[in-house]
């Protein structure tokens, strides 16, 4: 059954000329999601600049900057919606110098569309890319195999990208992998079918956003439910009331469910699960809700709500996979802040054990830098007990960042091995 | 069995309420910047939700222009008796009167761009270290890479090129005496989004948003409310027309739409049919390509 009107991120990842903003333009225009005057004022910059036709890619640009540079710096989020599902792009930079900012795109992501130059076929950049897919598990992948037209729409081209694909990404851990040959230019496989490639079997790209699977994207059997804040309303009719706020992680929670609170241990059971529209018998993830108790028990911000049969990991000693975000290296055995869902704790990088080499995705023993843009893992050790559960099970209690104390600067993200 | 997902409006009324309740968790004294336009009502029904059965446990904080609709500082009144939470006034005209900011000239004068120095002044004195907004992502394209949790300097200002990381759903606010944070709950949401939500809701927003009768001009393709601050050019006629306005600004810059739509199921429909981005009815955001890119670095909502 096809799951209507759910709300779809994806995450949009090319080098810098493999089309990735004519695509996104392309994808807004045939679904008719760009007004007018939008129109209007592109079709302006265009002729200004000389273009023929109207330059679809310049629906992405952004800051001052970037327009006078023609690159993007940052990420930038889209919206369309069609009649199936509602869409947020978060565009994302290519060029080797912001992985940061690929990392931050995919960290919410359902899928990624990752461009290949069908001239070109797999490069450097395409093993980046795909390999920060996997490494953020983002569930789904879309290769688009792009500009066919320069390639006369050949079947040969698109399955030579599929097997240069193929060989170096059996060693990742994406579920998921499609292709599917495009011109963004020409609206080939956008969202209308290609009349130019009749040995594509497949659907357009649109259509296989709007009719993939992604229920089981989330987490549904094991239920975690970090506490942001506790609810005392000391009010009439509810003088005595103690809520637990907090958005469901992952899993069900219901009505008198046995919890354990951790780190304390102290079992409970669900008393009721309030929202303003009335109480409800149950919540899943990504539900925010107020949950309280049939005992009083000292909870706060920080503490995570699980059912007692199926609890988290409780540890200091954790081992992660960190993606260095900050122009300053880590300082050796540093402490930083570290967040882990509503939790906050001190911590330090006790040992690196290899860092990856992003070109050729080998690990390094022997690099113990940690620099901006580096992946590497790290063993890290904090000062007290976090619930985690590993990144690959559970993308919101398997992930952390780590801020620096001295200029408040989120200089990492990683993610539980 | 029940199916276990959300629909997008339940999961971006969800993202919501947990970014305000982190705005809770992370700061000591934020405000809902509340201008009584649809985008800070939503977020202050949102904030209702997310602290329920408790009170919104922080203040609303309207920069006054003194250029009101009449209506919406009415409606700003109503919700403020309801809703038992504190009010606090930034006011441009004061700012005017102690020479904070001086009055613009010329044709089209606004007092736009003088909220920048009054808003940043109240956040000041208020000792507010988070303001949150009804900015939304696709409303212009410098919008559209802010963060949730958006870093200000001690200037007020925001730096694009130098934003902080926001990863999954772990939102740092840490920041330093004197900094402040813009915190942005309804990011992802579209002006469809924010209709379609307003009427399943059935969210009370101001008259002015239905069709009505009201003496216009016909200014920068479209209808300017006549008030006490037009100053009409000699080509320029007042006529009456059916019309409602998209978005809320000063009674000097919105403009209206000629319109018949006065139910909220009628505004939803009309909206879904508009072929032009909602600011292209404010002045404000035609005066240059980085309009809005401009007045954000210094501070802007």
């Amino acid at each position: 059954m096809l799951d209507n009107n759910q709300l779809l991120r994806f995450t949009t990842a090319g080098s810098v000329d493999d089309g990735k903003s004519t695509l996104i333009g392309r994808l807004l225009y045939d679904s008719k999601s760009i007004f007018e005057d939008q129109l209007q004022a592109i079709e302006n910059t265009s002729k200004k600049k000389g273009h023929e036709g109207v330059d679809l890619a310049l629906f992405t640009d952004g800051l001052r900057d970037e327009r006078e540079q023609g690159i993007t710096i940052d990420v930038a989020y889209r919206y369309f919606t069609t009649p199936k599902r509602k869409f947020i792009i978060a565009d994302t930079p290519g060029h080797i110098q912001y992985t940061r900012n690929m990392v931050t795109g995919a960290s919410t992501a359902n899928a990624a569309i990752i461009l290949v130059d069908a001239r070109h076929g797999v490069i450097e950049q395409t093993r980046r890319h795909s390999f920060i897919a996997s490494l953020l598990q983002i569930p789904h992948v879309i290769v688009c195999i792009n500009k066919m037209d320069l390639v006369n729409f050949s079947e040969e081209a698109y399955n030579k990208v599929i097997e240069q694909f193929e060989e170096f990404s059996s060693k990742m851990l994406v579920k998921d992998v499609r292709f599917i040959p495009i011109s963004a230019l020409l609206g080939d496989n956008v969202v209308n079918r290609s009349q130019n490639m009749d040995w594509y079997q497949g659907a357009p790209l649109l259509h296989t956003l709007e009719t993939m699977h992604i229920s089981s994207d989330i987490n549904k059997v094991d239920a975690r439910f970090p506490v942001q804040t506790v609810l005392r309303p000391q009010r009439d009719g509810f003088i005595d009331y103690r809520g637990y706020a907090g958005r469901v992680a992952s899993g069900v929670f219901r009505k008198g469910d046995e919890v354990t609170i951790m780190p304390s241990g102290f079992n409970s059971k669900i008393k009721s699960i309030d929202t303003l529209d009335g109480e409800l018998e149950e919540a899943f993830a990504p539900m925010s809700v107020s949950i309280t108790l049939e005992d009083d028990i000292d909870i706060s911000r920080g503490d995570m709500i699980v059912r007692s049969n199926n609890k988290p990991e409780a540890s200091q000693d954790l081992e992660v996979m960190l993606c260095w975000l900050h122009n300053d290296s880590a300082k050796p055995r540093a402490k930083y802040t570290i967040k882990h869902t509503s939790n906050e704790q001190k911590a330090m990088i006790k040992e690196v054990v290899y860092k990856y080499d992003i070109n050729t995705l080998e690990r390094n023993m022997d690099d113990k830098e940690l620099g901006m843009n580096d992946i590497s893992k790290v063993k890290i050790r904090t000062t007290k007990p976090l619930m985690v559960d590993s990144y690959r099970e559970n993308r919101t209690t398997g992930s952390i960042i780590l801020v620096d104390d001295a200029t408040n600067e989120t200089v990492a993200a990683g993610m539980i091995v | 069995m029940s199916k276990y997902y959300l629909n997008y409006l339940d999961e971006l009324e969800s993202e919501a309420i947990f970014v305000l309740r982190e705005v809770w968790a992370q700061f000591d004294n934020p405000v809902i910047l509340f201008s009584g336009g649809k985008d800070s009502i939503l977020v202050t029904h949102l904030a209702k939700k997310a602290f329920y059965p408790a009170k919104i446990p922080f203040p609303l904080m309207h920069v006054d222009t003194g250029h009101n609709f009449p209506e919406t500082i009415q409606f700003r009144d109503d919700i403020i008796k309801e809703l038992g939470v504190q009010l606090i006034v930034g006011s441009v005209q004061e700012s005017i009167d102690e020479g904070r900011v001086a009055e613009e000239r010329g044709k089209n004068a606004t007092r736009n761009a003088l909220q920048i120095t009054t808003l940043l002044d109240a956040i000041e004195a208020n000792k507010i270290d988070c303001a949150i907004g009804g900015g939304r992502r696709d409303e212009e394209k410098a919008r559209a890479k802010e963060r949730f949790f958006s870093h200000r300097d001690d200037f007020g200002q925001w730096d694009p090129k130098n934003q902080r990381p926001e990863l999954w759903n772990i939102f740092n606010g840490k920041h330093f005496e004197g900094e402040h944070f813009r915190a942005f709950p309804i990011s992802n949401w579209t002006e469809m989004d924010v209709w379609n939500y307003i009427k399943r809701e059935n969210i009370a927003i101001p008259s002015l948003y239905f069709a009505h009768e009201r003496e216009v001009v016909w200014r920068q393709e479209s209808w300017i409310p006549n008030s006490e601050f037009l100053v009409l050019e000699d080509h320029e006629e007042i006529v009456t027309k059916k019309i409602r306005f998209r978005t809320l600004g000063d009674i000097t810059i919105t403009g209206g739409i000629e319109s018949d739509a006065d139910t909220l199921e009628k505004i939803a429909d009309e909206v879904s049919g508009m072929r032009q981005t909602e600011r292209g009815n404010r002045s404000d955001d035609k005066r240059s390509e980085s309009a809005m890119e401009d007045r954000k670095r210094q501070g802007y909502f």
